[in-house]
């Protein structure tokens, strides 16, 4: 391209002033970041001080490891990571079974209005907040809610169920929530993907007399595998970065065994009671085996099956 | 094909039509039903709704349960900065993100490559909330306004977004224009910009969607701070605060004490209604938009 070649030839600062409109546009904005998403990582540096609010960076003092042992012989972190673990994982496999299936079988709605309807409802808990989702979950779950008064209804259940003070249900609540309210929403990019799909691969199999399950078998998924399989990279990567909204708002005293995740862990111990060191490590923790199930999972995929983000 | 094997092909798929709309139909309800309960239940008599049985059409039709939450002063102060924290949130958001956007689609830009990095790092390693916590109170951030807008300006799934639109745009108008002498400014202003409106309004429709929906900001940085106070969080102090178990904010303002003291669910509701609609008024016209913004945005980024 004529562009390459010339800024190739002239010097760094030449083209600068050439561009100065594009730097402009670009350097504040690089600073902004720098600000809002950089300099907080130099904050890693509290985990390993004995950070004391009101001294400078070089008056802390610096005790290596000791926030990070102190924080793999508190039973607590265990129970929050294993909290956290149990609800990311749930999350992340209704996550894709839910979308993916309501993808195909909306896909197989042959009616256009109906079919628009659906999905434009389907979007409508993604724009609500957790706080109001929350609520409403809440509400449809209480002992005189409409969940239980359709399961003592329909005789499946004899004794209503208190779904929110229950520490065992907890893990199903937030999952099923989640799922309610992203299903719609995450099933776009699916149903993007079998839009794609050939419409001469589904006229083959017809003339091949299959029918429309097998055709969803054997030309939909397939036809849909590498989006899947990016997008699960990705959720890997981010299987501890859950956040705490949904825990936050959803638990209450009764079910805090459960319902404490590794970020109100953090929250909690590292604001509550001012150990910012302490909360610190919590935070580093969670980045670091983030950033390693993200290269783990996008290698092994990499290997399986030829396709990945990096 | 002849008919017979076709007419045995047929009834599995008749069948699976079946199938496809009960399972269509359910999921429908299901995701409706919860809202029409919810405004049901605001436009109920609240001593009425003690009773129960409320299901998606109000039995005792009455406006009180609004006219009683917007006497609440938390509410209108709340109101006013939700309104005030989305729109200048969205436009700060929609200025960097087309700005970014634009230097970074083009290819002779010699920051390009550095620039498009460094920010694709941001969306995977952060502080985490302590540091960020201290940062804010380091930059005199806490009980300001500030600290909902400025923090979220710069987002690079945002800048990424814009950035695979413009791609697409072609690049002779960009060079015609040059021809005709105008600068990088010039092209973004006239030409970028209003032909990038898709986009825009995509990522506008995520930015005001984040901003009148945050409400952890509010708890963690302007908790006391009543002239501050946002609609999700004057929700979520009155939905806590009768949780069973939960004590609810020990700091507990004036609204969720009256709440606690009448505690009537047609008055929840009916903040719940105040909270929700704005925000589901505004997404089926942005709709056609974000459907091919989502898939842009996933395929590049």
């Amino acid at each position: 391209m004529q562009h390459d070649r010339s800024v190739k030839k002239r010097g760094f600062w030449h083209v600068l002033l050439r561009q100065k409109y594009l730097y402009f546009l670009s350097v504040p904005f690089v600073i902004w970041a720098f600000i809002f998403s950089y300099l907080p990582i130099w904050g890693w540096t509290m985990a390993f001080q004995k950070f004391r609010v009101g001294r400078s960076f070089f008056e802390q003092q610096w005790v290596g490891l000791d926030n990070f042992r102190l924080l793999f012989q508190d039973d607590q972190f265990y129970n929050a990571l294993k909290n956290t673990m149990a609800m990311s994982v749930m999350g992340l496999i209704a996550g894709f079974v839910f979308p993916i299936f309501f993808a195909i079988i909306l896909n197989e709605v042959r009616v256009s209005v109906f079919k628009r309807f659906v999905q434009t409802v389907s979007y409508l808990p993604h724009f609500v907040s957790w706080v109001v989702v929350a609520g409403i979950v809440t509400k449809m779950l209480a002992t005189d809610g409409v969940v239980n008064d359709l399961l003592v209804g329909w005789h499946i259940i004899d004794e209503r169920i208190q779904f929110m003070a229950n520490e065992n249900l907890f893990w199903y609540v937030v999952t099923s929530s989640d799922v309610w309210k992203e299903t719609g929403w995450n099933a776009i990019i699916y149903l993007a993907a079998i839009t794609g799909v050939g419409a001469d691969l589904y006229e083959a199999a017809r003339v091949d007399g299959a029918s429309r399950i097998r055709q969803i078998w054997h030309i939909t998924l397939p036809g849909i595998r590498s989006t899947i399989i990016i997008l699960l990279i990705m959720s890997i990567g981010n299987l501890l970065s859950i956040g705490f909204e949904k825990q936050f708002l959803l638990g209450n005293s009764l079910v805090r065994e459960k319902s404490e995740v590794l970020d109100l862990y953090a929250l909690n111990y590292g604001l509550g009671m001012g150990r910012y060191s302490f909360g610190t490590a919590i935070n580093i923790f969670n980045s670091v085996i983030s950033l390693i199930l993200l290269f783990v999972s996008n290698g092994i995929f990499k290997k399986l099956t030829k396709e990945s983000i990096m | 094909m002849d008919k017979q094997t076709r007419l045995r092909a047929n009834l599995p798929d008749r069948f699976f039509d079946i199938f496809v709309y009960t399972v269509i139909l359910l999921a429908t309800i299901c995701t409706l039903y919860p809202f029409l309960n919810v405004l049901a239940i605001s436009l109920n008599d609240s001593t009425d709704t003690v009773k129960g049985g409320i299901t998606i059409f109000p039995r005792h039709l009455t406006f009180e349960n609004y006219s009683l939450i917007f006497s609440f002063p938390g509410l209108l102060t709340g109101l006013k900065i939700s309104i005030l924290r989305t729109l200048v949130g969205t436009l700060l958001g929609l200025i960097s993100a087309s700005m970014l956007a634009y230097a970074l689609s083009r290819r002779d830009f010699q920051g390009r490559k550095f620039i498009s990095t460094y920010l694709a790092l941001t969306m995977y390693i952060s502080g985490g909330l302590i540091p960020f916590y201290l940062l804010m109170r380091d930059l005199h951030l806490l009980g300001t306004f500030a600290v909902y807008v400025l923090p979220g300006i710069v987002s690079a799934f945002n800048v990424f977004i814009v950035r695979s639109f413009i791609d697409g745009l072609p690049f002779e108008m960009q060079e015609s224009a040059m021809i005709d002498g105008a600068n990088d400014f010039t092209i973004y202003w006239r030409i970028i910009l209003p032909l990038t409106k898709p986009a825009l309004a995509t990522i506008a429709l995520f930015l005001a969607v984040g901003q009148w929906n945050s409400w952890f900001d509010t708890y963690l940085y302007n908790g006391s701070s009543e002239h501050l106070t946002t609609l999700q969080f004057e929700l979520m102090k009155v939905l806590q605060s009768t949780q069973l178990g939960s004590g609810g904010d020990p700091n507990a303002q004036t609204m969720s004490q009256v709440m606690n003291r009448i505690s009537p669910d047609s008055v929840k509701m009916a903040i719940t209604i105040v909270v929700t609609v704005p925000i589901l008024l505004v997404y089926p016209f942005v709709q056609r938009y974000f459907v091919r913004g989502m898939t842009l945005g996933a395929v590049k980024s």
